[in-house]
């Protein structure tokens, strides 16, 4: 059935509530909304949340966001409670307790922190492991919820907290880690990097592909945060948008090992587009500067080229 | 659920475990506003775009597929909404 927006929003029940205590205009959850709302309505989930913003501020004692069973965990565990979560149903399906005709699925959710960091080698345990599980990271790109300190996902030059820019270093000293593809590495299959542009026709059609794919899955979303990024809060769109259209954050799916890039701006955006509203980056327009935008962009193009590189090579394998 | 931070720690579920699901409906957040979207119906051509980005799901939409005015014990009044309604339906007042 093809996508259709307005049908999905008006048959399928939001399974991640109002009256969460998130920001107002935060990123995620619009992400995490759409991700549930591919599932099945009929399908049981079980959701397992890595400490950051999106686990203490849904999930505040007696207030649950969630409609379906949520487990509270620690900040490295979320790969681990889905992966084990799996297990024991797949177990209890086995010795006949749970009724062969109900499906539960397993989705795990983790920041930045909770992912590329704290939760790397949970997560990389559970997909090697073969669980049958999704885990969805929102990139916010720092440490938001304990006051914006650098991640591995902070992007180059940006200022932080913890990699204030200055006389003494020009913010983040290091680039980003690209964690999609340490995961597709994993051989697993599927893999996704996406966003909430346009229609969430990316990211809907991902999470139902992810979801229902037999076997770990892990999507990568990346979830601007107003105030760690220092944009203005009604222009989330409008930053997902850029960071599309100047290939900061490529839409990518690698299925089975194959890559396929699934968008390709016609003209792609120069990258001050996209760092010119947020105020982390606001020390590389200053005069003498320039370097930082130019060093940024390079960083850019060349990860672009290697992805499409990638989508040639492996495509070229299969023919 | 009936506890505050007065309720006396024997009175807590074993666990901290929470036996309602999505209760936070019960947890009002529309009192962080500072500004308020307005919703000019007649401006509206129904095109969807407003209520998947609401982050605070405070946009009602029916089985008809059509939206109706903002829930205002949710809406946080960030703004995307009206920002992306390319009809001019939404005002931030």
């Amino acid at each position: 059935m093809a996508y259709n927006l307005k049908q999905v929003v008006a048959e399928k029940p939001s399974r991640f509530t109002a009256g969460h205590r998130m920001c107002a205009g935060c990123g995620a959850p619009p992400v995490a909304r759409m991700v549930l709302r591919a599932l099945k309505p009929e399908d049981h989930a079980v959701i397992s949340v890595a400490t950051g913003c999106m686990e203490v501020s849904t999930f505040i004692y007696p207030y649950t966001a969630w409609t379906d069973s949520f487990i509270h965990t620690a900040f490295e565990c979320a790969g681990a409670n889905a992966s084990g979560a799996e297990a024991a149903y797949k177990a209890l399906k086995r010795k006949g307790k749970i009724p062969e005709d109900q499906t539960t699925k397993f989705i795990a959710f983790g920041g930045d922190g909770g992912t590329y960091d704290i939760g790397l080698q949970s997560l990389s345990g559970a997909m090697e492991r073969g669980h049958d599980m999704v885990y969805v990271c929102y990139d916010n790109g720092a440490y938001m919820n304990t006051g914006i300190q650098r991640s591995s996902a902070t992007p180059r030059f940006a200022d932080t907290t913890t990699s204030p820019a200055g006389k003494v270093i020009p913010g983040k000293m290091q680039n980003r880690k690209d964690l999609a593809n340490i995961i597709a590495n994993h051989h697993i299959p599927y893999v996704a990097q996406t966003i909430a542009v346009n229609n969430f026709k990316d990211l809907y059609e991902k999470s139902e592909k992810a979801i229902y794919t037999e076997g770990p899955a892990f999507l990568n979303v990346l979830a601007p945060c107003p105030r760690g990024w220092g944009y203005n809060t009604e222009d989330l769109m409008k930053i997902n948008k850029l960071a599309v259209e100047t290939c900061y954050w490529p839409l990518f799916e690698v299925v089975d090992g194959k890559y396929t890039v699934n968008y390709k701006p016609k003209n792609k955006l120069p990258i001050e587009e996209f760092l010119r509203p947020q105020k982390r980056f606001k020390h590389m327009f200053k005069p003498g500067n320039e370097w930082m935008i130019e060093e940024f962009q390079k960083e850019v193009d060349r990860r672009w080229e290697e992805l499409l590189n990638l989508e040639e090579i492996t495509n070229k394998e299969q023919e | 659920m009936n506890i505050d931070s007065k309720t006396p720690m024997e009175d807590l579920t074993p666990g901290g475990d929470i036996y309602e699901a999505g209760n936070a409906r019960e947890f009002k957040t529309g009192d962080w506003r500072s500004t308020k979207p307005i919703y000019l119906s007649e401006k509206c051509k129904q095109c969807g775009l407003c209520f998947p980005v609401c982050p605070d799901d405070a946009i009602p939409v029916g089985k008809d597929q059509k939206r109706t005015d903002f829930n205002y014990d949710y809406c946080k009044g960030c703004g995307v909404c009206a920002k992306v309604c390319p009809f001019g339906a939404i005002a931030m007042e």
